[in-house]
């Protein structure tokens, strides 16, 4: 796996936060800009840039760190917005738009259109900040050709012969000495060296092992470039030479190509290569026996027809159940099997879904050498459980939160080499990444041996901030401040991070993954942030609530405890707010026949059950007239033929084939305080409840 | 779906299309039959909270969650009753599913070219802008709706506008 096949993924995202800015600046109000608009331009620049740094996409990071710069003044209202300025903004995205159509379609974006984009916002901020924004700030990267490791043809005429030989001639072109001793080394941990001759021009080491030659190459290209290596297989070593001049050939067409290559390296051999997608299992190493390629459509139609099939089954248990002791006990029998049977296929299909979190960590080693070169900090990269699976889905949206928060540790978190000597650690930081499952959750850690949170500093920034801080809050609650949007304890603002965004839209992201975040320090001694996510969001376990006559499904990752109110625990407020007295704390309390406008319900809240729940950091009571029970449902979605319904998530269907709505417990919220603004409150209650949405 | 075009050109070409008709209060509608997925009774529709009146609620469809719309209520033209008579025209449009709630669905009729005629400008319940024409069945008259143009239109509030999915 390498780094060029996430490729599509950030051009279809940063296509989207691009749509996003223009959207955000096209209705941005000059005079007033609304802050909440100004972050969201921010974060999109934000993001793009991070991602072309990591692809080593060189004129879009540049352009997104001079835009970013200019936005995060006006965000900071350091620089007040006149139409022009907008419109300058404007141009700038269309650029970033055309920059990211040349990368996509394989070529370098247009350099006098770079360097003209570059030239206008310099002078916007020169004019308006009266500073010199940082030319540099995007420091030279290699061009994106060197994030492909590999010359395509090298690789393709392998996978035939990977099984024969068990065994590699890996030949070295042009090493300098130091880092030959680097890769002659790491090919001994990957197996066994049978032989090693050569000169600085060419060295060849013969290698005797199981893994496949694409596993070699993924670990030599973090120390050599690819063209410096050839890897051919022993048994064929005729045929190795045919290859590598192919390999010679197709590299110069490909090095302009980046993205075809990857197409490339996928196709059986070089005589069947052909640009566009291919559909042949990816990977080498015997893949395409084994595996094959399917859309997700695909699957997804499948796991749809399942569900249907276990819905069916609890049908017609429920009529045999209704039927009692008329049943024939074969019937009862068959239906048992099927019961089981239908379980267990819905079992094997979601699995089908799952990837190994492998998609996800590859992705880090290329940040991380290159972030830490940059920084001037060694750090070495671990990875434990990468055959860790995690829905497909989710996979792509853990990506952005995990490089964030490796950015962070690799900036924050681990010291530069003479710090690290002081404090008597070794120079090398240690970095670890790594995926786990615990029951219907997935533990995803981050961890840095660097110099740990700084809890007076947070203290510090959190007051600054005007946040309600106390010295002798519990850690645990110190740093979870730093997910407060716009904070960052950096001294000084850098390319890497440090502005404050990220952290926040880590947490946001997580959340609305149906997960949370932990944070683990110790002063010295590193830092560990823990991801706990659901292992799919396509199966759900909900508890199914009743009010009226209708049901409801709650998730129960958001459900703390349900209770029966008493009637001294209740304080009714002004304005129809209630409170509830859950032990030291007091939650509001919301009625879902109130904001789901069901007739018919238990009005009086002792009669009722309330539902402590928790969503977007904020506890609160949910009231309701009875719990049903608990159930794992298959997630619908309403979107497909209809819209977003204020409230709810998504729909399923119960056993009796009705759909039932699930509720989104964050939502709720804000709309029950949207239902509070209604003028029969009046004005002064309007503007308050608006007031709390707005600190929401 | 997708090539329905094709085969409306074609039908166009050939000159006769082929229409589901179907009766809302004392009106005879009819829709292009390309867009009916099927026909199916009016039960277990789940309501949904906040939603116009006209929106019964999403129903589900072997798997497939569909709005479920009431165009009697929309457009006045009947009172809204559901009893055994009551239909659901489960319609294909803009790759999405969507049922509406009809009095009763009479029969199929072939039409040509020449009884399509232009729709006037008086009131037949439905907006002018949702007819493509009459149908001209000797005693008969037939309205011909534009299912696709009225399903997605903003008033009936079945789809997302694109700022909305923004936020």
């Amino acid at each position: 796996m390498d780094i060029t096949e996430f490729y599509d993924t950030f051009f279809e995202e940063a296509g989207e936060l691009l749509a996003e800015m223009e959207t955000h600046l096209l209705e941005l109000d000059v005079d007033a800009p609304d802050p909440e608009q100004l972050n969201a331009i921010f974060r999109a620049a934000h993001s793009i840039k991070g991602g072309a740094g990591t692809f080593g996409f060189e004129a879009l990071q540049r352009t997104t760190h001079l835009l970013e710069n200019l936005l995060d003044y006006t965000r900071r209202g350091e620089l007040a917005l006149r139409r022009d300025i907008v419109d300058t903004f404007l141009e700038a995205k269309d650029m970033l738009n055309d920059q990211l159509e040349a990368y996509r379609s394989g070529s370098e974006p247009d350099p006098e259109a770079l360097e003209r984009i570059c030239q206008t916002l310099q002078q916007l901020a020169l004019e308006e900040i009266g500073e010199v924004a940082d030319v540099n700030g995007a420091a030279p990267k290699p061009a994106a050709v060197e994030a492909v490791p590999k010359p395509a043809a090298g690789e393709a005429g392998q996978p035939q012969s990977d099984g024969a030989g068990g065994g590699y001639r890996v030949v070295f072109l042009n090493v300098a000495e130091k880092d030959r001793q680097l890769l002659i080394e790491e090919l001994g941990n990957l197996g066994d060296i049978k032989g090693q001759s050569g000169g600085a021009e060419r060295y060849e080491v013969t290698l005797s092992t199981s893994l496949s030659a694409d596993d070699i190459e993924a670990v030599m290209c973090f120390i050599a470039e690819p063209e410096q290596l050839e890897i051919s297989p022993l048994a064929q070593a005729g045929a190795a030479a045919d290859t590598g001049n192919a390999g010679q050939a197709t590299a110069g067409t490909a090095e302009e190509k980046s993205s075809e290559k990857v197409e490339e390296k996928k196709a059986a051999s070089p005589k069947t290569s052909k640009p566009g997608r291919s559909a042949a299992a990816k990977g080498a190493g015997g893949g395409e026996s084994t595996s094959i390629r399917v859309p997700v459509t695909k699957v997804d139609q499948i796991i749809n027809l399942v569900g249907e099939l276990i819905i069916t089954q609890s049908m017609l248990n429920q009529v045999a159940s209704e039927a009692g002791d008329q049943v024939h006990g074969k019937l009862e029998h068959g239906l048992n099997l099927l019961a089981r049977t239908a379980r267990d296929l819905q079992e094997a299909v979601m699995s089908v879904r799952m990837v190994p979190m492998d998609y996800v960590f590859s992705r880090f080693p290329r940040l991380v050498r290159d972030l830490a070169g940059k920084l001037d900090k060694e750090v070495e990269l671990v990875t434990e459980g990468r055959s860790t699976e995690l829905d497909k889905g989710l996979t792509e949206r853990i990506i952005d939160p995990l490089t964030h928060l490796v950015r962070n540790s690799l900036d924050h978190g681990i010291e530069s080499p003479e710090r690290r000597e002081a404090a008597g650690k070794p120079r090398c930081g240690r970095l670890t990444l790594s995926a786990t499952h615990q029951g219907g959750n997935i533990l995803i850690e981050v961890s840095d041996d660097g110099a740990g949170l700084n809890r007076d500093k947070i203290l510090a920034k959190a007051r600054s901030n005007g946040l309600p801080v106390t010295d002798n809050m519990p850690d645990d609650e110190v740093w979870q401040l730093i997910f407060a949007p716009g904070f960052s304890t950096a001294e000084e603002v850098s390319d890497v991070s440090g502005r404050g965004v990220g952290m926040d839209v880590v947490k946001r992201n997580i959340q609305s993954m149906g997960g949370h975040v932990d944070i683990l320090s110790q002063p010295g001694q590193g830092t560990t942030i823990r991801i706990v996510l659901p292992l799919t969001l396509a199966i759900l376990d909900g508890m199914l609530i009743r009010v009226g006559d209708e049901t409801f499904i709650l998730p129960i990752s958001g459900v703390i405890e349900s209770l029966q109110p008493q009637k001294e625990d209740l304080y009714p407020r002004t304005g129809g707010d209630l409170l509830l007295k859950v032990r030291e704390d007091y939650l509001p309390v919301v009625a879902v026949h109130r904001v789901m406008d069901v007739r018919g319900a238990v009005e009086d809240p002792t009669a009722a059950i309330a539902v402590i729940v928790q969503g977007k950091g904020r506890r609160y009571a949910l009231q309701v007239d009875e719990l049903v029970g608990q159930q794992q449902v298959v997630v619908k979605n309403l979107e497909t033929n209809y819209r977003r319904v204020p409230g709810v998530s998504a729909a399923t269907i119960l056993g009796d084939g009705s759909v039932a709505l699930i509720l989104d417990i964050a939502d709720l919220h804000r709309l029950s305080q949207s239902i509070k603004e209604n003028p029969i409150f009046g004005a002064h209650e309007a503007a308050r409840s608006r007031q709390e949405a707005e600190t929401v | 779906m997708t090539n329905t075009s094709a085969q409306e050109i074609a039908a166009a070409e050939s000159g006769n299309r082929e229409f589901l008709v179907f009766s809302l209060g004392d009106e005879e509608y009819a829709i292009d039959i390309l867009k009916v997925q099927e026909i199916r009774g009016y039960d277990n529709v789940t309501r949904i909270a906040n939603a116009p009146d006209f929106i019964k609620g999403v129903a589900n469809l072997r798997g497939v969650i569909v709005p479920i719309v009431d165009l009697r209520i929309k457009f006045r033209l009947s009172s809204a009753e559901y009893d055994a008579q009551t239909v659901v025209i489960v319609v294909n449009i803009a790759e999405r599913v969507v049922g509406m709630v009809v009095d009763r669905v009479s029969d199929v009729m072939t039409l040509s070219g020449e009884q399509i005629k232009a729709a006037p400008e008086f009131g037949v319940g439905l907006p002018l802008a949702y007819i493509e024409g009459l149908g001209n069945l000797g005693e008969r008259m037939l309205v011909l709706v534009d299912i696709e143009k009225l399903l997605t239109s903003e008033e009936m509030a079945l789809v997302d506008k694109a700022e909305e999915n923004q936020q």
